[in-house]
């Protein structure tokens, strides 16, 4: 009862809160309907008994990809409206619909036809973290280092993209030298 | 209809889904094209789990966290990339980036 009362409330929240984000014309109002909906998605984790996903769910996407996105959201121009694409919309309402619908029965469709068994079964009297951590550290060892690098990776590359000419401060140059670096910025892009 | 079966959550995850694809086929702004790509990875992990509880295994919670992990890499690299390319045209739309055009 209550879980149904908890699953549709959080459901019509989530549903609502990324379509906001998917319709709206202004960059600030998808970005906080986004953070809204990635809360509201940490609800069904719990719910589904996923405890450690949940906080991570937070935490990763509430916290640390939402806080890149507003910084990457300053260096555009936000303030301006976003065009859209003049398509055909019905089409792009059906392809999307048929398409979703798609990726479900190709997900779905071998677990129910199979009547597959657990792999790696709840353990009895252990909480949602001890599980997770005793299958992450033993069967999914390999993958997880595999993820860690590939962090670190991510991690450099957006250092070396994003941080040209991070070693000067506009703060404290002068005017002159300032107007300088702009002329010398247009010579090399025109 | 009170029982919230694995049934519920597939039909939630296929409507999250379609929203977001909706997103990445209407969107001509790169940035909201990312925001688009995140709704489609987060209906994913809602399914993962779903499948995860209600069969009693793990492996679907595994899986999850490794699309975080891969969700929050194509962020940083994307993001970065986007600036770069922001610095040099001073604009993110999509249609100007079809230099590749045959």
């Amino acid at each position: 009862m209550f879980e149904a009362i908890a699953f549709y409330l959080f459901a019509f929240l989530t549903i609502s809160m990324f379509y906001i984000a998917v319709t709206t014309t202004q960059a600030l109002y998808a970005l906080s309907a986004l953070a809204a909906g990635m809360i509201f998605i940490s609800a069904f984790f719990f719910i589904l008994g996923a405890d450690f996903l949940g906080a991570v769910q937070i935490v990763v996407y509430s916290g640390a990809v939402m806080a890149l996105y507003a910084f990457g959201m300053m260096f555009f121009d936000t303030t301006r409206e976003i065009k859209e694409k003049q398509g055909n919309k019905a089409i792009i309402l059906g392809l999307s619909i048929i398409s979703a619908i798609l990726v479900v029965v190709i997900v779905g469709a071998p677990i129910i036809g199979n009547n597959i068994t657990a792999a790696y079964p709840v353990t009895e009297g252990a909480g949602n973290v001890q599980e997770v951590g005793m299958v992450l550290f033993t069967k999914y060892l390999v993958p997880f280092e595999v993820a860690a690098v590939m962090l670190l990776v991510a991690m450099i590359a957006g250092i070396v993209l994003a941080g040209k000419k991070m070693d000067l401060s506009l703060t404290l140059m002068s005017e002159a030298e300032i107007m300088m670096m702009k002329e010398e910025d247009k010579k090399v892009h025109l | 209809m009170m029982e919230i079966g694995l049934n519920h959550y597939l039909v939630l995850t296929t409507i999250l889904f379609a929203i977001g694809l909706v997103g990445v086929m209407r969107r001509k702004n790169l940035l909201m094209l990312f925001f688009a790509t995140e709704i489609l990875l987060n209906a994913v992990n809602i399914s993962f789990a779903a499948i995860s509880h209600y069969y009693g295994d793990l492996t679907g919670q595994m899986f999850a966290f490794f699309v975080i992990a891969i969700a929050a890499s194509e962020v940083a690299v994307g993001l970065g990339l986007l600036i770069v390319w922001h610095k040099k045209h001073n604009n993110i739309d999509l249609d100007n980036m079809s230099t590749m055009r045959g």
